[in-house]
């Protein structure tokens, strides 16, 4: 009995290797992004989440059952991101290349330093990420941790593409390196700047360019802005001339363009998954050259 | 590893310090050369691996210090002007572990690392309605809202992990208040999952809800309505259809998902409520639609209760999912020798949600069911209730349908409406048949979720009956989650 799962597993791998292609599925569009920027045309790859989807709030359906049924490879965020909905879905998929642990089994947060884990989890403060903030492929230097782990991945299930694999990599973190460059160039001159959003989601984005974007709409996290916190913020922004507020595609813009209408500020569309926002379907390296550009050409102006 | 290289090198010099003094000049004056040039080397990297320990030291220091003057886990704030404009909360963003004290509780449950999930769900209603007592004949489910007043029907503590790599655990303990506040428990599930059969299979095994339809096999506290729809309660029985058996379950190889299913269980008791159900009148004695029980044990394969259900779903557009299904349940039933109950159901469920959906909001959905019974009832000659000379043999059959829209409208709020209706055949017992006899209800409902972890609900029931006339209730919700509890199926 215990020799079974080895053996189906075995023939499994084996009946996956004489296919051409992986077959991988990513949870959310930035990993898909990176994922498509290392496998090339080796690897079938679907995306569950849509770029304009909040991806804590993604719907289980069951057409995901089918997708993960059919995948060699799940590419997940991690750190309890997909919590909500991913679990449900893999219960019922079947699929013992998916298992905890398998090697078709990526969670990208591994490596990953990730930032603000909380010390006690309590639901008072709202609802908060136990492992810490997930959102960290807003940090480009991040996305090479992620593209270096998909690339390992990727060789160690697929070692005839393996040449392939390391060289999109290393294609793909000389890009992230050359454009990281003129990325921080660009914002040098609003370090220190102070920036509001809806949602904690952009700290590591802020860390990276040392811009502090830690003034929120939201009360406290998963809680809807009530009309005294925001009359708060809006005299914070105001003390502090916070000329700008981003909003991601998921969040209620109205809500930005009130704060941004009392405090002379711009509202800025923002995404963290290519394809979100108009002009960064073209992958992670758009997406994120325009989200800096559009910061700068805001955080330039006088109130 | 460099002391050694260092070793062998001096080692390897004084060995070869015998040869012609010339060359031995030449030769030693090289070797010194790169003794020297490697431990330049070799302090070099001593001294920046000491930087770069000295660097580190000096961020995580500045990030503790940093951590230690944020007052607002929140904004994290740091500027002076940001503290002085509002109170803060105490911090939560410390790196340094939490030790324990009375105003820092014990950590019992992490999610995201902990073998189990556990956690404990509360529903609470309080309302009332123009039936003196609505338990009687509005509100038959057993979690429904019991009385006038306050009624506490479902505290559920609900567990579920993974055993081992072949299989997932859960468990399902609900208690609850009778109107004496005397305290009822069911252990309502116990069951295992497979993870890791193949062919696409999956078994489950143990106490479990039978896939019947779309709602049997939800918690009370997924429910869209306060109250469970009435031809559920007729058919399904007022605590849904669940017993102790096995169910396997075929993923089908079409594009779109598709799963069959094959239930089998014992049938037997209160929760196989058309079936091998004992039953209780309103006099205490054991009788089914007044047809007094025999309380039998299994005689072979042909008294177990099977249970076969097909689901498919599709997508409809980007932004619209529909879900379909069709359901049955087989097996004897109590009231007489080699008498059998069929039930046949219909399910389907559409769901839109725009790409943008702010938190899940909005969306509209739509569950419809509509389920038919032919229960064999067997004649009852000698011990009738009372006011019936005697009972005849007679096959009932029931029918009806609930069908329930909701529009989440915006952030946190939920608009409803449920309409159904119930009827069946003429039987003998029906003047006082609780579950038979013509009714429709309809319930207007709103719904308001703080956070996904607490709902207040406010519903109507505008009820009608050839037994109860027309009655009127209106029922407040409150549902409370504690610790984590794994995510529900579509």
């Amino acid at each position: 009995m215990k020799y079974i799962a080895p053996v189906l597993l075995t023939l499994q791998l084996l009946s996956s290797a004489a296919n051409a292609r992986l077959n991988v599925v990513a949870t959310t569009p930035d990993i898909a992004s990176i994922a498509r920027a290392i496998g090339d045309d080796k690897i079938e790859l679907t995306t569950l989440a849509k770029p304009t989807e909040d991806p804590h709030f993604v719907d289980a359906k069951p057409s995901f059952i089918v997708k993960l049924n059919h995948a060699d490879v799940l590419m997940e965020g991690g750190a309890g991101l997909e919590a909500g909905w991913l679990p449900a879905l893999l219960d019922q998929s079947r699929n013992e290349k998916l298992a905890s642990g398998a090697p078709g089994r990526i969670a990208c947060s591994q490596g990953v330093r990730l930032l603000e884990v909380p010390a006690s989890l309590d639901r008072a403060q709202g609802d908060i990420h136990s492992a810490g903030n997930p959102h960290y492929l807003a940090d480009p230097v991040n996305a090479k941790v992620v593209a270096q782990h998909i690339a390992e991945s990727l060789c160690l299930l697929d070692p005839k593409s393996a040449a392939t694999f390391q060289g999109n990599l290393s294609q793909f973190n000389t890009e992230i390196d050359n454009k990281l460059a003129g990325w921080k160039k660009t914002l040098a001159p609003f370090q220190g700047r102070e920036l509001a959003a809806y949602h904690n989601s952009w700290l590591y984005f802020g860390e990276c360019f040392e811009l502090k974007i830690d003034l929120f709409l939201e009360p406290k996290p998963g809680i809807p802005p009530t009309p005294a916190h925001l009359g708060q913020i809006i005299k914070k922004m105001k003390a502090m001339h916070v000329n700008t507020v981003i909003v991601d595609p998921y969040l209620n813009r109205k809500t930005a363009e009130t704060v941004a209408r009392n405090t002379g500020a711009t509202v800025v569309d923002v995404t963290q998954f290519p394809g979100g926002v108009k002009g960064t379907e073209g992958g992670y390296i758009q997406m994120m050259n325009q989200t800096v550009n559009l910061l700068a050409e805001s955080l330039i102006k006088k109130n | 590893m460099k002391l050694k290289l260092i070793l062998g090198l001096s080692s390897a010099l004084s060995l070869i310090g015998t040869p012609i003094q010339a060359e031995e000049t030449n030769e030693v004056a090289q070797l010194k050369q790169m003794l020297l040039q490697m431990q330049e080397k070799f302090e070099q990297n001593q001294s920046e691996q000491r930087q770069q320990l000295e660097s580190l030291r000096r961020e995580l220091a500045a990030l503790q210090s940093n951590q230690v003057t944020n007052d607002n886990p929140v904004t994290g704030a740091s500027s002076n002007t940001a503290a002085q404009l509002e109170p803060s909360p105490p911090s939560s963003r410390t790196l340094l572990p939490a030790t324990n004290s009375l105003s820092a509780p014990l950590t019992l449950v992490r999610s995201d690392s902990a073998y189990m999930n556990i956690s404990f769900d509360v529903l609470i209603a309080a309302g009332g309605s123009t039936a003196a007592d609505p338990a009687g004949q509005l509100e038959l489910g057993d979690h429904d809202p019991s009385n006038n007043g306050f009624s506490l029907r479902n505290a559920e503590i609900a567990i579920d992990g993974a055993v081992d790599p072949y299989f997932k655990g859960y468990g399902n303990i609900v208690y609850k208040l009778d109107q004496n506040n005397e305290t009822g428990a069911e252990l309502e599930e116990a069951y295992l999952v497979s993870t890791a059969l193949p062919d696409n299979l999956q078994l489950k095994a143990g106490q479990f809800f039978a896939a019947f339809g779309r709602q049997n096999s939800q918690h009370p506290h997924q429910w869209s309505f306060v109250d469970q729809p009435i031809i559920l309660n007729r058919t399904l029985g007022p605590d849904g259809l669940r017993n102790v058996g096995a169910q396997l379950s075929w993923l089908a190889p079409t594009p779109f998902y598709t799963e069959a299913y094959l239930g089998v269980f014992n049938g037997q008791g209160g929760t196989a409520f058309s079936f091998r159900n004992e039953g209780k009148d309103v006099d205490g004695v054991p009788r089914v639609h007044g047809r007094e029980t025999l309380d039998r044990t299994l005689r072979g394969p042909g008294d177990l209760l099977m249970a076969p259900r097909i689901t498919s779903s599709f997508e409809l557009t980007d932004e619209q999912t529909l879900v379909a299904g069709a359901s049955a349940a087989f097996g004897p039933n109590d009231t007489g020798t080699g008498k059998r109950t069929e039930i046949y159901g219909v399910d389907l469920y559409w769901k839109w949600k725009p790409a943008n959906a702010n938190a899940g909001f909005p969306f509209v959905s739509w569950q419809t069911e509509a389920n038919y019974q032919r229960f064999q009832a067997a004649a009852n000659l000698t011990n009738a209730p009372a006011g019936y000379a005697s009972l005849p043999a007679e096959t009932l059959e029931d029918w009806g349908i609930y069908s329930q829209v909701l529009w989440g409208f915006r952030e946190r709020w939920t608009a409803g409406l449920r309409g159904e209706y119930a009827n069946g055949n003429k039987g003998s017992y029906d003047p006082s048949d609780i579950y038979r006899n013509e009714r429709t209800r309809l319930s207007p409902m709103l719904a308001f979720f703080p956070s996904e972890f607490s709902k207040v609900r406010l519903q109507c029931n505008y009820d009608h009956g050839t037994l109860f006339g027309n009655q009127f209730s209106v029922w407040l919700q409150l549902e409370f989650m504690l610790g984590a509890h794994g995510a529900h199926k579509f």
